[in-house]
Protein backbone atom coordinates (compact mmCIF):
# COMPACT_ATOMS: atom_id res chain seq x y z
CA UNK A 1 0.00 0.00 0.00
CA UNK A 2 1.68 3.21 -1.07
CA UNK A 3 1.96 5.65 1.66
CA UNK A 4 0.77 9.20 1.48
CA UNK A 5 2.73 12.08 2.35
CA UNK A 6 1.11 14.88 3.33
CA UNK A 7 1.43 17.18 0.45
CA UNK A 8 -0.22 14.29 -1.80
CA UNK A 9 -2.96 14.07 1.13
CA UNK A 10 -3.77 17.95 0.56
CA UNK A 11 -3.64 18.11 -3.01
CA UNK A 12 -5.78 14.78 -3.02
CA UNK A 13 -8.27 16.42 -0.56
CA UNK A 14 -8.31 19.74 -2.69
CA UNK A 15 -9.45 17.79 -6.22
CA UNK A 16 -11.81 16.22 -4.60
CA UNK A 17 -13.62 19.43 -3.30
CA UNK A 18 -13.14 20.78 -6.49
CA UNK A 19 -15.29 17.55 -8.21
CA UNK A 20 -17.81 18.06 -5.23
CA UNK A 21 -18.25 22.12 -6.55
CA UNK A 22 -18.72 21.21 -9.75
CA UNK A 23 -21.15 18.30 -9.35
CA UNK A 24 -22.69 19.96 -6.80
CA UNK A 25 -23.05 23.93 -8.03
CA UNK A 26 -25.12 23.41 -11.13
CA UNK A 27 -27.55 21.30 -9.05
CA UNK A 28 -27.90 23.39 -5.89
CA UNK A 29 -28.48 26.26 -8.09
CA UNK A 30 -31.31 25.35 -9.31
CA UNK A 31 -33.39 24.19 -5.63
CA UNK A 32 -32.03 27.89 -4.62
CA UNK A 33 -33.36 29.33 -8.04
CA UNK A 34 -36.69 27.52 -7.08
CA UNK A 35 -37.04 28.81 -3.83
CA UNK A 36 -35.31 32.61 -4.25
CA UNK A 37 -38.15 35.38 -4.01
CA UNK A 38 -38.30 36.52 -8.02
CA UNK A 39 -37.18 39.75 -7.20
CA UNK A 40 -33.80 38.11 -5.95
CA UNK A 41 -33.39 36.23 -8.98
CA UNK A 42 -33.68 39.77 -11.21
CA UNK A 43 -31.65 41.50 -8.72
CA UNK A 44 -28.32 42.88 -9.97
CA UNK A 45 -25.87 41.86 -8.17
CA UNK A 46 -27.23 38.66 -8.31
CA UNK A 47 -28.22 37.75 -4.69
CA UNK A 48 -27.05 34.06 -4.63
CA UNK A 49 -28.51 33.17 -1.42
CA UNK A 50 -32.95 34.09 -0.69
CA UNK A 51 -33.42 36.18 2.02
CA UNK A 52 -36.82 34.38 2.76
CA UNK A 53 -37.21 30.53 1.40
CA UNK A 54 -39.72 30.82 -0.89
CA UNK A 55 -41.88 27.54 -1.76
CA UNK A 56 -44.88 29.02 -2.79
CA UNK A 57 -43.76 28.17 -6.93
CA UNK A 58 -43.81 24.15 -5.72
CA UNK A 59 -47.22 24.76 -4.55
CA UNK A 60 -48.37 26.66 -7.74
CA UNK A 61 -47.41 23.99 -9.97
CA UNK A 62 -48.45 20.86 -8.13
CA UNK A 63 -52.48 22.48 -7.86
CA UNK A 64 -54.97 21.41 -10.72
CA UNK A 65 -56.75 24.84 -10.63
CA UNK A 66 -58.21 25.13 -14.25
CA UNK A 67 -56.33 26.85 -16.82
CA UNK A 68 -53.05 27.44 -14.07
CA UNK A 69 -49.58 26.34 -15.18
CA UNK A 70 -50.10 24.04 -12.28
CA UNK A 71 -52.80 22.55 -14.61
CA UNK A 72 -50.35 22.02 -17.32
CA UNK A 73 -47.56 20.86 -15.02
CA UNK A 74 -49.58 18.22 -13.28
CA UNK A 75 -51.51 16.66 -16.59
CA UNK A 76 -48.29 16.16 -18.09
CA UNK A 77 -46.48 14.76 -14.55
CA UNK A 78 -49.68 11.88 -15.07
CA UNK A 79 -48.66 11.65 -18.81
CA UNK A 80 -45.08 11.17 -18.50
CA UNK A 81 -46.02 8.58 -14.98
CA UNK A 82 -48.54 6.73 -17.33
CA UNK A 83 -46.62 6.48 -20.34
CA UNK A 84 -43.46 5.01 -18.22
CA UNK A 85 -46.06 2.70 -16.15
CA UNK A 86 -47.25 1.32 -19.68
CA UNK A 87 -44.11 1.05 -22.10
CA UNK A 88 -41.67 -0.28 -18.95
CA UNK A 89 -44.24 -2.91 -18.32
CA UNK A 90 -44.83 -3.58 -21.78
CA UNK A 91 -41.12 -3.85 -22.55
CA UNK A 92 -40.60 -6.29 -19.87
CA UNK A 93 -43.71 -8.36 -20.96
CA UNK A 94 -41.53 -8.64 -24.48
CA UNK A 95 -37.93 -8.65 -22.71
CA UNK A 96 -38.39 -11.59 -20.09
CA UNK A 97 -39.20 -14.56 -22.36
CA UNK A 98 -36.96 -13.25 -25.13
CA UNK A 99 -34.15 -12.73 -22.96
CA UNK A 100 -34.73 -16.17 -21.58
CA UNK A 101 -34.38 -17.51 -24.86
CA UNK A 102 -31.38 -16.14 -26.30
CA UNK A 103 -29.71 -16.99 -23.03
CA UNK A 104 -30.45 -20.88 -22.75
CA UNK A 105 -30.18 -21.39 -26.97
CA UNK A 106 -27.43 -18.81 -28.00
CA UNK A 107 -27.85 -20.43 -31.45
CA UNK A 108 -30.64 -17.39 -31.94
CA UNK A 109 -28.51 -14.76 -30.29
CA UNK A 110 -27.68 -13.51 -33.61
CA UNK A 111 -31.85 -12.21 -33.50
CA UNK A 112 -31.40 -10.23 -30.35
CA UNK A 113 -27.75 -9.07 -31.57
CA UNK A 114 -30.06 -7.59 -34.61
CA UNK A 115 -32.67 -6.24 -32.26
CA UNK A 116 -29.72 -4.02 -29.94
CA UNK A 117 -27.71 -3.03 -33.06
CA UNK A 118 -30.73 -0.64 -33.59
CA UNK A 119 -29.60 1.31 -30.90
CA UNK A 120 -27.32 2.59 -33.47
CA UNK A 121 -30.55 4.22 -35.32
CA UNK A 122 -31.13 8.06 -34.96
CA UNK A 123 -34.77 8.63 -33.63
CA UNK A 124 -34.89 11.04 -36.72
CA UNK A 125 -34.47 7.90 -39.10
CA UNK A 126 -37.79 6.23 -37.72
CA UNK A 127 -40.20 9.25 -36.81
CA UNK A 128 -41.71 10.45 -40.12
CA UNK A 129 -43.24 7.14 -40.58
CA UNK A 130 -43.91 6.79 -37.16
CA UNK A 131 -45.45 10.11 -37.38
CA UNK A 132 -47.74 8.98 -40.15
CA UNK A 133 -48.51 5.58 -38.89
CA UNK A 134 -49.40 6.97 -35.25
CA UNK A 135 -51.98 9.62 -36.99
CA UNK A 136 -53.18 6.87 -39.20
CA UNK A 137 -54.23 4.96 -36.29
CA UNK A 138 -55.78 8.05 -34.43
CA UNK A 139 -52.92 7.76 -32.02
CA UNK A 140 -51.19 11.02 -32.61
CA UNK A 141 -51.49 13.11 -29.27
CA UNK A 142 -52.09 9.59 -27.36
CA UNK A 143 -50.36 8.32 -24.27
CA UNK A 144 -50.86 4.74 -25.54
CA UNK A 145 -49.52 5.86 -28.81
CA UNK A 146 -46.26 7.09 -27.27
CA UNK A 147 -45.49 4.15 -24.64
CA UNK A 148 -45.92 2.17 -28.08
CA UNK A 149 -43.20 4.25 -29.94
CA UNK A 150 -40.87 4.35 -26.29
CA UNK A 151 -40.65 0.27 -27.33
CA UNK A 152 -38.20 1.15 -29.75
CA UNK A 153 -35.88 2.51 -27.13
CA UNK A 154 -36.99 -0.04 -24.00
CA UNK A 155 -37.41 -3.60 -25.30
CA UNK A 156 -34.19 -4.19 -26.59
CA UNK A 157 -32.45 -2.16 -23.67
CA UNK A 158 -34.78 -4.24 -21.02
CA UNK A 159 -33.85 -7.12 -23.77
CA UNK A 160 -30.14 -7.51 -23.45
CA UNK A 161 -30.18 -6.92 -19.55
CA UNK A 162 -32.69 -9.58 -19.15
CA UNK A 163 -30.48 -11.85 -20.89
CA UNK A 164 -26.89 -10.82 -18.92
CA UNK A 165 -29.26 -11.63 -15.82
CA UNK A 166 -30.53 -15.01 -16.63
CA UNK A 167 -26.71 -15.76 -18.15
CA UNK A 168 -26.08 -15.83 -14.10
CA UNK A 169 -27.96 -17.89 -13.38
CA UNK A 170 -26.87 -21.48 -13.87
CA UNK A 171 -29.02 -23.61 -15.95
CA UNK A 172 -28.71 -27.03 -14.19
CA UNK A 173 -30.76 -25.76 -11.15
CA UNK A 174 -33.45 -25.54 -14.11
CA UNK A 175 -31.82 -28.83 -15.35
CA UNK A 176 -32.30 -30.44 -12.10
CA UNK A 177 -35.77 -29.40 -11.29
CA UNK A 178 -37.37 -30.47 -14.73
CA UNK A 179 -35.78 -34.25 -13.85
CA UNK A 180 -37.85 -33.53 -10.33
CA UNK A 181 -40.40 -33.84 -12.35
CA UNK A 182 -41.40 -29.73 -12.84
CA UNK A 183 -42.61 -28.94 -16.30
CA UNK A 184 -40.68 -26.07 -18.11
CA UNK A 185 -43.56 -23.26 -17.20
CA UNK A 186 -43.39 -24.53 -13.39
CA UNK A 187 -39.62 -24.49 -13.41
CA UNK A 188 -39.88 -20.85 -14.55
CA UNK A 189 -42.58 -19.44 -12.56
CA UNK A 190 -40.93 -21.45 -8.99
CA UNK A 191 -37.43 -21.60 -10.09
CA UNK A 192 -35.66 -18.98 -12.64
CA UNK A 193 -38.46 -15.86 -12.66
CA UNK A 194 -37.78 -15.36 -8.45
CA UNK A 195 -33.88 -16.05 -8.93
CA UNK A 196 -33.95 -13.09 -11.63
CA UNK A 197 -36.11 -10.69 -9.89
CA UNK A 198 -33.23 -8.49 -8.82
CA UNK A 199 -32.43 -7.97 -12.42
CA UNK A 200 -36.04 -7.74 -13.57
CA UNK A 201 -36.24 -4.95 -11.27
CA UNK A 202 -32.86 -3.18 -12.18
CA UNK A 203 -34.21 -3.35 -16.15
CA UNK A 204 -37.57 -2.30 -14.91
CA UNK A 205 -36.02 0.91 -13.49
CA UNK A 206 -33.88 1.35 -16.31
CA UNK A 207 -36.79 1.54 -18.36
CA UNK A 208 -38.92 4.09 -16.52
CA UNK A 209 -35.23 6.63 -16.35
CA UNK A 210 -35.30 6.16 -20.40
CA UNK A 211 -38.79 6.56 -20.59
CA UNK A 212 -38.96 9.47 -18.03
CA UNK A 213 -36.03 10.93 -20.18
CA UNK A 214 -37.48 10.91 -23.54
CA UNK A 215 -38.03 13.95 -25.53
CA UNK A 216 -38.17 14.11 -28.99
CA UNK A 217 -40.63 11.39 -29.88
CA UNK A 218 -42.86 13.59 -27.41
CA UNK A 219 -41.97 16.60 -28.76
CA UNK A 220 -42.90 15.17 -32.14
CA UNK A 221 -45.95 12.96 -31.68
CA UNK A 222 -47.83 15.11 -28.86
CA UNK A 223 -49.65 18.56 -28.95
CA UNK A 224 -51.18 19.30 -25.77
CA UNK A 225 -52.36 18.06 -21.81
CA UNK A 226 -53.82 14.76 -22.70
CA UNK A 227 -50.84 13.80 -23.79
CA UNK A 228 -47.60 15.63 -23.15
CA UNK A 229 -44.79 14.59 -21.45
CA UNK A 230 -43.05 16.40 -18.47
CA UNK A 231 -39.85 17.04 -20.57
CA UNK A 232 -42.01 18.54 -23.41
CA UNK A 233 -43.89 20.49 -20.95
CA UNK A 234 -40.23 22.26 -19.06
CA UNK A 235 -39.04 22.72 -22.79
CA UNK A 236 -42.37 24.32 -23.45
CA UNK A 237 -41.53 26.56 -20.14
CA UNK A 238 -38.09 27.21 -20.46
CA UNK A 239 -38.39 28.36 -24.46
CA UNK A 240 -41.80 30.31 -23.55
CA UNK A 241 -42.66 33.64 -22.47
CA UNK A 242 -42.32 32.67 -18.36
CA UNK A 243 -41.05 36.12 -16.99
CA UNK A 244 -40.49 34.08 -13.44
CA UNK A 245 -37.12 31.99 -13.86
CA UNK A 246 -37.74 30.53 -10.66
CA UNK A 247 -41.10 29.05 -11.76
CA UNK A 248 -38.88 27.20 -14.21
CA UNK A 249 -36.37 25.89 -11.92
CA UNK A 250 -39.20 24.40 -9.77
CA UNK A 251 -40.34 22.15 -12.78
CA UNK A 252 -37.26 21.24 -13.36
CA UNK A 253 -36.89 20.15 -9.71
CA UNK A 254 -39.70 18.36 -9.68
CA UNK A 255 -38.98 16.36 -13.06
CA UNK A 256 -35.80 15.49 -11.81
CA UNK A 257 -36.75 13.81 -8.07
CA UNK A 258 -37.56 10.85 -9.02
CA UNK A 259 -34.78 9.73 -11.39
CA UNK A 260 -32.51 11.22 -8.76
CA UNK A 261 -34.31 9.00 -6.06
CA UNK A 262 -34.14 6.03 -8.32
CA UNK A 263 -30.11 6.67 -8.65
CA UNK A 264 -29.41 7.18 -5.39
CA UNK A 265 -31.34 4.42 -4.03
CA UNK A 266 -30.14 2.29 -6.73
CA UNK A 267 -26.49 3.29 -6.98
CA UNK A 268 -24.92 -0.27 -7.14
CA UNK A 269 -27.16 -2.13 -9.70
CA UNK A 270 -27.33 0.79 -11.92
CA UNK A 271 -23.54 1.00 -12.08
CA UNK A 272 -22.63 -2.99 -12.71
CA UNK A 273 -25.83 -2.25 -15.27
CA UNK A 274 -23.68 0.46 -17.22
CA UNK A 275 -20.69 -1.12 -17.34
CA UNK A 276 -22.24 -4.53 -18.63
CA UNK A 277 -23.13 -2.69 -21.67
CA UNK A 278 -25.56 -0.12 -21.74
CA UNK A 279 -25.34 3.52 -21.85
CA UNK A 280 -28.32 5.67 -21.36
CA UNK A 281 -28.62 8.58 -23.99
CA UNK B 1 -35.25 -32.91 -25.42
CA UNK B 2 -34.05 -32.51 -28.82
CA UNK B 3 -32.02 -29.35 -30.31
CA UNK B 4 -34.90 -28.69 -32.71
CA UNK B 5 -37.61 -28.30 -30.28
CA UNK B 6 -35.50 -26.00 -28.13
CA UNK B 7 -34.82 -23.83 -30.92
CA UNK B 8 -38.43 -23.58 -31.88
CA UNK B 9 -39.70 -22.76 -28.57
CA UNK B 10 -36.66 -20.08 -27.99
CA UNK B 11 -38.38 -18.99 -31.45
CA UNK B 12 -41.74 -19.17 -30.05
CA UNK B 13 -40.27 -16.97 -27.40
CA UNK B 14 -38.59 -14.68 -29.66
CA UNK B 15 -41.42 -13.80 -31.21
CA UNK B 16 -43.04 -11.31 -29.77
CA UNK B 17 -39.79 -8.85 -29.19
CA UNK B 18 -39.61 -9.45 -32.99
CA UNK B 19 -43.24 -8.82 -34.08
CA UNK B 20 -42.80 -5.57 -32.09
CA UNK B 21 -39.60 -4.85 -33.59
CA UNK B 22 -40.58 -4.92 -36.90
CA UNK B 23 -43.60 -3.33 -36.52
CA UNK B 24 -42.16 -0.21 -34.57
CA UNK B 25 -38.47 0.00 -36.45
CA UNK B 26 -38.24 -2.35 -39.43
CA UNK B 27 -41.43 -0.89 -40.87
CA UNK B 28 -40.96 2.62 -39.83
CA UNK B 29 -36.99 2.07 -41.43
CA UNK B 30 -38.27 0.36 -44.66
CA UNK B 31 -40.71 3.36 -45.15
CA UNK B 32 -38.25 6.11 -44.64
CA UNK B 33 -35.96 4.35 -47.34
CA UNK B 34 -39.07 4.28 -49.75
CA UNK B 35 -39.98 8.12 -48.56
CA UNK B 36 -36.27 9.39 -49.35
CA UNK B 37 -36.95 8.57 -53.19
CA UNK B 38 -39.83 10.70 -53.70
CA UNK B 39 -40.89 14.16 -53.14
CA UNK B 40 -43.21 13.56 -50.35
CA UNK B 41 -45.02 15.82 -47.93
CA UNK B 42 -45.37 15.24 -44.06
CA UNK B 43 -49.13 15.28 -44.79
CA UNK B 44 -51.15 14.32 -47.80
CA UNK B 45 -51.04 11.34 -50.09
CA UNK B 46 -48.11 9.76 -51.47
CA UNK B 47 -45.48 11.87 -53.62
CA UNK B 48 -43.30 11.51 -56.75
CA UNK B 49 -40.90 9.01 -57.24
CA UNK B 50 -37.74 11.26 -57.90
CA UNK B 51 -35.10 8.98 -57.36
CA UNK B 52 -31.75 9.83 -55.67
CA UNK B 53 -32.25 13.61 -56.43
CA UNK B 54 -33.09 13.83 -52.22
CA UNK B 55 -29.98 12.49 -51.98
CA UNK B 56 -28.06 14.77 -54.31
CA UNK B 57 -29.48 18.02 -53.08
CA UNK B 58 -28.65 17.29 -49.55
CA UNK B 59 -24.93 16.03 -50.18
CA UNK B 60 -24.65 19.06 -52.57
CA UNK B 61 -26.35 21.72 -49.94
CA UNK B 62 -24.01 24.07 -47.76
CA UNK B 63 -26.35 23.91 -45.10
CA UNK B 64 -25.66 20.06 -45.06
CA UNK B 65 -21.84 20.28 -45.04
CA UNK B 66 -21.80 22.99 -42.27
CA UNK B 67 -23.89 20.65 -40.19
CA UNK B 68 -21.87 17.92 -40.69
CA UNK B 69 -19.12 20.07 -39.22
CA UNK B 70 -21.05 21.70 -36.49
CA UNK B 71 -22.13 17.76 -35.62
CA UNK B 72 -18.44 16.04 -35.78
CA UNK B 73 -17.03 19.33 -33.66
CA UNK B 74 -19.52 18.90 -30.69
CA UNK B 75 -19.11 15.26 -30.80
CA UNK B 76 -15.76 15.02 -30.80
CA UNK B 77 -14.76 17.98 -28.27
CA UNK B 78 -17.43 17.19 -25.91
CA UNK B 79 -16.50 13.15 -25.82
CA UNK B 80 -13.02 13.67 -25.54
CA UNK B 81 -13.22 16.03 -22.97
CA UNK B 82 -15.76 13.66 -20.93
CA UNK B 83 -13.43 10.62 -21.46
CA UNK B 84 -10.35 12.85 -20.24
CA UNK B 85 -12.37 14.28 -17.54
CA UNK B 86 -13.90 11.14 -16.24
CA UNK B 87 -10.92 9.10 -16.18
CA UNK B 88 -9.29 11.71 -14.16
CA UNK B 89 -12.09 12.09 -11.62
CA UNK B 90 -11.85 8.32 -11.98
CA UNK B 91 -8.36 8.03 -10.71
CA UNK B 92 -9.10 10.81 -7.87
CA UNK B 93 -12.06 8.27 -6.30
CA UNK B 94 -9.73 5.64 -6.35
CA UNK B 95 -7.28 7.32 -3.97
CA UNK B 96 -8.34 7.70 -0.47
CA UNK B 97 -9.96 10.60 0.89
CA UNK B 98 -12.53 11.87 3.69
CA UNK B 99 -15.90 12.13 2.34
CA UNK B 100 -14.53 9.30 -1.09
CA UNK B 101 -18.38 7.70 0.06
CA UNK B 102 -20.50 10.43 -0.61
CA UNK B 103 -18.68 11.87 -3.42
CA UNK B 104 -18.91 8.77 -5.21
CA UNK B 105 -22.33 8.34 -4.34
CA UNK B 106 -22.86 12.12 -5.68
CA UNK B 107 -21.41 11.17 -9.26
CA UNK B 108 -25.28 9.93 -9.96
CA UNK B 109 -26.28 12.88 -9.81
CA UNK B 110 -25.75 14.41 -13.19
CA UNK B 111 -26.22 11.51 -14.94
CA UNK B 112 -29.48 10.51 -13.42
CA UNK B 113 -30.90 14.39 -14.14
CA UNK B 114 -33.47 14.10 -17.10
CA UNK B 115 -31.53 15.80 -20.21
CA UNK B 116 -34.25 18.50 -20.70
CA UNK B 117 -34.00 19.19 -16.94
CA UNK B 118 -30.09 19.35 -18.08
CA UNK B 119 -30.30 21.33 -21.09
CA UNK B 120 -33.14 24.11 -18.83
CA UNK B 121 -30.69 24.37 -16.28
CA UNK B 122 -27.44 25.12 -18.27
CA UNK B 123 -29.68 27.94 -20.16
CA UNK B 124 -31.01 29.34 -16.88
CA UNK B 125 -27.23 29.55 -15.96
CA UNK B 126 -26.35 31.36 -19.33
CA UNK B 127 -29.28 33.66 -19.36
CA UNK B 128 -27.99 37.11 -20.78
CA UNK B 129 -30.05 39.27 -18.31
CA UNK B 130 -29.89 37.27 -14.67
CA UNK B 131 -28.48 34.25 -15.36
CA UNK B 132 -25.62 33.16 -12.64
CA UNK B 133 -22.64 32.48 -14.92
CA UNK B 134 -22.97 36.40 -15.82
CA UNK B 135 -23.36 37.51 -12.17
CA UNK B 136 -20.53 35.31 -11.11
CA UNK B 137 -17.83 36.46 -13.84
CA UNK B 138 -19.21 39.73 -13.17
CA UNK B 139 -18.59 39.85 -9.38
CA UNK B 140 -15.38 37.76 -9.78
CA UNK B 141 -14.28 41.30 -11.86
CA UNK B 142 -13.57 38.77 -15.70
CA UNK B 143 -16.13 40.11 -17.65
CA UNK B 144 -16.67 44.02 -17.38
CA UNK B 145 -20.46 42.95 -18.72
CA UNK B 146 -23.45 41.36 -19.11
CA UNK B 147 -22.72 38.25 -22.31
CA UNK B 148 -25.59 36.60 -24.30
CA UNK B 149 -23.51 33.08 -24.07
CA UNK B 150 -26.20 31.11 -26.23
CA UNK B 151 -27.05 34.35 -28.30
CA UNK B 152 -23.61 34.89 -29.75
CA UNK B 153 -22.21 32.13 -32.95
CA UNK B 154 -18.85 32.51 -31.32
CA UNK B 155 -19.70 30.75 -27.91
CA UNK B 156 -23.29 28.82 -28.35
CA UNK B 157 -21.70 25.71 -28.77
CA UNK B 158 -18.84 26.23 -26.60
CA UNK B 159 -21.39 26.85 -23.86
CA UNK B 160 -23.77 23.34 -25.11
CA UNK B 161 -20.55 21.49 -25.25
CA UNK B 162 -20.16 22.55 -21.07
CA UNK B 163 -23.26 21.63 -20.56
CA UNK B 164 -23.02 18.08 -21.97
CA UNK B 165 -19.86 17.18 -20.87
CA UNK B 166 -21.25 17.93 -16.96
CA UNK B 167 -23.77 15.70 -18.04
CA UNK B 168 -22.10 12.82 -19.03
CA UNK B 169 -18.05 13.06 -17.96
CA UNK B 170 -19.18 10.99 -14.34
CA UNK B 171 -20.43 8.65 -16.26
CA UNK B 172 -17.72 8.35 -18.29
CA UNK B 173 -16.09 8.34 -14.25
CA UNK B 174 -18.36 5.57 -12.91
CA UNK B 175 -17.44 3.04 -15.52
CA UNK B 176 -13.64 3.95 -15.42
CA UNK B 177 -13.71 3.46 -11.75
CA UNK B 178 -15.23 0.43 -11.58
CA UNK B 179 -12.77 -0.99 -14.40
CA UNK B 180 -9.89 1.18 -11.79
CA UNK B 181 -11.05 -1.29 -8.42
CA UNK B 182 -10.79 -4.49 -10.71
CA UNK B 183 -7.01 -3.64 -11.04
CA UNK B 184 -5.67 -6.20 -8.46
CA UNK B 185 -3.61 -4.94 -5.53
CA UNK B 186 -0.48 -6.71 -5.61
CA UNK B 187 0.14 -6.08 -9.21
CA UNK B 188 0.37 -1.77 -8.45
CA UNK B 189 2.47 -3.31 -5.55
CA UNK B 190 4.58 -4.66 -7.34
CA UNK B 191 4.85 -2.19 -10.07
CA UNK B 192 5.34 0.28 -7.03
CA UNK B 193 8.58 -2.13 -5.83
CA UNK B 194 9.88 -2.43 -9.67
CA UNK B 195 10.29 1.27 -9.06
CA UNK B 196 8.19 2.67 -11.65
CA UNK B 197 6.91 5.95 -11.65
CA UNK B 198 3.55 7.42 -11.53
CA UNK B 199 3.11 8.17 -15.23
CA UNK B 200 4.58 4.88 -15.97
CA UNK B 201 2.65 2.84 -13.62
CA UNK B 202 -1.27 4.78 -15.18
CA UNK B 203 0.24 3.74 -18.63
CA UNK B 204 1.40 0.14 -18.37
CA UNK B 205 -0.19 -1.05 -15.18
CA UNK B 206 -3.75 0.43 -14.96
CA UNK B 207 -4.26 1.48 -18.58
CA UNK B 208 -5.05 -1.91 -19.89
CA UNK B 209 -7.90 -2.78 -17.37
CA UNK B 210 -9.12 0.18 -18.31
CA UNK B 211 -9.19 0.38 -21.84
CA UNK B 212 -12.11 -2.59 -22.62
CA UNK B 213 -14.56 -0.06 -20.66
CA UNK B 214 -13.30 2.69 -21.07
CA UNK B 215 -13.56 1.91 -25.24
CA UNK B 216 -16.97 0.63 -24.98
CA UNK B 217 -18.09 3.92 -23.00
CA UNK B 218 -16.31 6.19 -26.18
CA UNK B 219 -17.66 4.23 -28.91
CA UNK B 220 -21.26 4.97 -27.07
CA UNK B 221 -20.87 8.34 -26.15
CA UNK B 222 -19.71 8.92 -29.76
CA UNK B 223 -22.78 7.01 -31.41
CA UNK B 224 -25.15 9.57 -28.87
CA UNK B 225 -22.86 12.79 -29.48
CA UNK B 226 -23.29 12.38 -33.18
CA UNK B 227 -27.19 11.72 -32.72
CA UNK B 228 -27.30 14.38 -30.41
CA UNK B 229 -30.53 16.34 -30.68
CA UNK B 230 -32.63 17.19 -27.16
CA UNK B 231 -30.03 19.29 -25.47
CA UNK B 232 -29.48 21.56 -28.41
CA UNK B 233 -33.05 21.80 -29.20
CA UNK B 234 -34.05 23.04 -25.58
CA UNK B 235 -30.97 25.15 -25.25
CA UNK B 236 -30.27 26.79 -28.82
CA UNK B 237 -32.81 25.40 -31.37
CA UNK B 238 -29.70 25.04 -33.20
CA UNK B 239 -29.11 28.97 -33.07
CA UNK B 240 -27.74 31.48 -33.17
CA UNK B 241 -27.67 31.58 -36.93
CA UNK B 242 -27.03 28.11 -37.26
CA UNK B 243 -24.26 27.82 -35.24
CA UNK B 244 -25.45 25.33 -33.66
CA UNK B 245 -27.54 22.77 -35.87
CA UNK B 246 -26.12 19.70 -35.63
CA UNK B 247 -27.43 16.46 -37.97
CA UNK B 248 -30.76 15.50 -36.26
CA UNK B 249 -31.72 19.21 -35.60
CA UNK B 250 -31.59 19.81 -39.83
CA UNK B 251 -33.86 16.50 -39.97
CA UNK B 252 -36.49 17.74 -38.11
CA UNK B 253 -36.29 21.09 -39.41
CA UNK B 254 -36.49 19.77 -42.81
CA UNK B 255 -39.12 16.86 -42.21
CA UNK B 256 -41.26 18.67 -39.71
CA UNK B 257 -40.90 22.29 -39.66
CA UNK B 258 -40.45 22.57 -43.64
CA UNK B 259 -42.86 19.13 -43.67
CA UNK B 260 -41.16 18.05 -46.54
CA UNK B 261 -41.12 13.83 -45.27
CA UNK B 262 -38.76 12.73 -48.72
CA UNK B 263 -35.66 15.02 -48.00
CA UNK B 264 -36.27 14.71 -44.73
CA UNK B 265 -36.03 10.96 -44.89
CA UNK B 266 -33.18 11.12 -47.63
CA UNK B 267 -31.14 13.09 -44.87
CA UNK B 268 -31.98 10.43 -41.76
CA UNK B 269 -30.80 8.05 -44.01
CA UNK B 270 -27.38 10.01 -44.48
CA UNK B 271 -26.82 10.45 -40.74
CA UNK B 272 -27.79 6.69 -40.12
CA UNK B 273 -25.48 5.55 -42.40
CA UNK B 274 -22.77 8.06 -41.11
CA UNK B 275 -23.27 6.54 -37.38
CA UNK B 276 -23.37 2.95 -38.53
CA UNK B 277 -19.95 3.75 -40.12
CA UNK B 278 -18.63 5.33 -37.23
CA UNK B 279 -19.96 2.59 -34.90
CA UNK B 280 -18.79 -0.58 -37.16
CA UNK B 281 -14.74 1.43 -37.35
CA UNK B 282 -15.19 1.37 -33.50
CA UNK B 283 -16.17 -2.12 -33.04
CA UNK B 284 -12.93 -3.01 -35.00
CA UNK B 285 -11.22 -0.73 -32.82
CA UNK B 286 -12.89 -2.53 -29.58
CA UNK B 287 -11.78 -5.60 -30.72
CA UNK B 288 -8.43 -4.86 -31.29
CA UNK B 289 -7.82 -2.95 -27.89
CA UNK B 290 -9.89 -5.89 -26.04
CA UNK B 291 -7.41 -8.69 -28.07
CA UNK B 292 -4.14 -6.20 -26.90
CA UNK B 293 -4.93 -5.87 -23.50
CA UNK B 294 -6.40 -9.47 -23.14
Amino acid sequence: MERQSPAFSILIHACALLLAAVILAPIAWLFIMSISPAADLAAKPLRWWPQSADFSRYQQLLSTAENSAGAAFTSSLRNSLEIAGMATIAALALAIPAGWAVSRTPSIGWSLSMVIATYMLPPVALAVPLYMGLSYLGLLNNVFGLALVYLTILAPFTTWLMKAGFDSIPREIEAAAMIDGAGLFQTLRIITLPLAAPVMATSALFAVLLAWDEFFYALLFTSDQRAKTLTVAIADLAGGRVSDYGLIATAGVLAALPPVLIGLVMQRALISGLTSGGVKG
Amino acid sequence: MSGTWMTTRAWLLMLPLLVVMVAVIGWPLVDTVGLSFTDAKLVGTGGNFVGFDNYANMLSSSNFSRTLVTTTLFAVISVAAEMVIGVLAALLLNQQFHGRAILRALMILPWALPTVVNATLWRLIYNPEYGALNAALTQLHLIDAYRSWLGEPGTALAALIVADCWKNFPLVALIALAALQAVPRDITAASLVDGAGPFNRFRFVILPYLAGPLMVALVLRTIEAFKVFDIIWVMTRGGPANSTRTLSILVYQEAFSFQRAGSGASLALIVTLLVTVLAVAYAALVRKTAGSAA
